[in-house]
């Protein structure tokens, strides 16, 4: 077994991507090896620059969204982004991108934030996660 | 545990208003621009801190020197051990 926190990124809203940076802060702080894999809208919140714009939040949730947002403007809290490099900065974080979302949206690693590492299948993911302490979904 | 009246700081960071992981993360920053056998205090109103900060320090194997209360925030203190 290695030190590894395996993290399927599907969601795409802001309050699940916080959660997301977070545990691989933490994780990164532990001395774990950190894989995100980002899917669907988890994939899309990683198109260049959609990090600044998006306000988006769960569903089940959304009653709080403009309290959330404020709150995070108010408290200067850094955006999950912020968090995630800061996390790369500390520790050995990656980020692999679905190969079959990118096709189903169109899109290339260039049109990714350079934080992602590159792009893969499932498989190669499930090949590695299975070697890892925990893999989470969010 | 030493009293904090013992201890020279050679750098102090104020996280006061930084949330979990905030704190920790100035930590490690601070940690990692230290030389050997500097001493570095963190300041947090983060209720983490007070875990989380010394099973860092545990687990990247530095010198925790402890935590110290003050008005609604904590001065923790450690020494760079390598």
């Amino acid at each position: 077994m290695e030190d590894r926190m395996s993290i399927i990124v599907y969601s795409g809203t802001v309050d699940k991507l916080m959660a997301v940076s977070t545990l691989a802060t933490g994780g990164a702080a532990m001395g774990l090896d950190v894989e995100l894999f980002i899917t669907f809208w988890g994939l899309e919140a990683f198109r260049k620059d959609a990090y600044k714009s998006n306000m988006r939040i769960s569903k089940d949730f959304e009653d709080y969204a403009p309290i959330m947002m404020e709150q995070m403007i108010a408290k200067k809290v850094p955006s999950w982004m912020e968090t995630l490099k800061g996390a790369m900065e500390i520790g050995n974080v990656k980020i692999y991108a679905c190969s079959m979302t990118m096709e189903l949206f169109d899109l290339k690693l260039d049109d990714l934030e350079p934080v992602v590492t590159e792009v893969t299948g499932v498989a190669t993911f499930v090949e590695r996660a299975k070697e890892g302490r925990m893999t989470l979904f969010i | 545990m030493p009293e904090l009246t013992d201890i020279t700081i050679d750098k102090e960071i104020d996280a006061r208003g930084s949330f979990c992981p905030g704190p920790l993360m100035e930590l490690i920053r601070g940690m990692k621009a230290l030389p050997v056998g500097g001493v570095l205090a963190v300041l947090s109103g983060d209720p983490g801190s007070a875990k989380d900060i010394p099973a860092w320090i545990q687990k990247a194997r530095h010198e925790y020197l402890g935590a110290f209360p003050e008005q609604g925030y904590t001065r923790f203190v450690a020494r760079k051990s390598h």
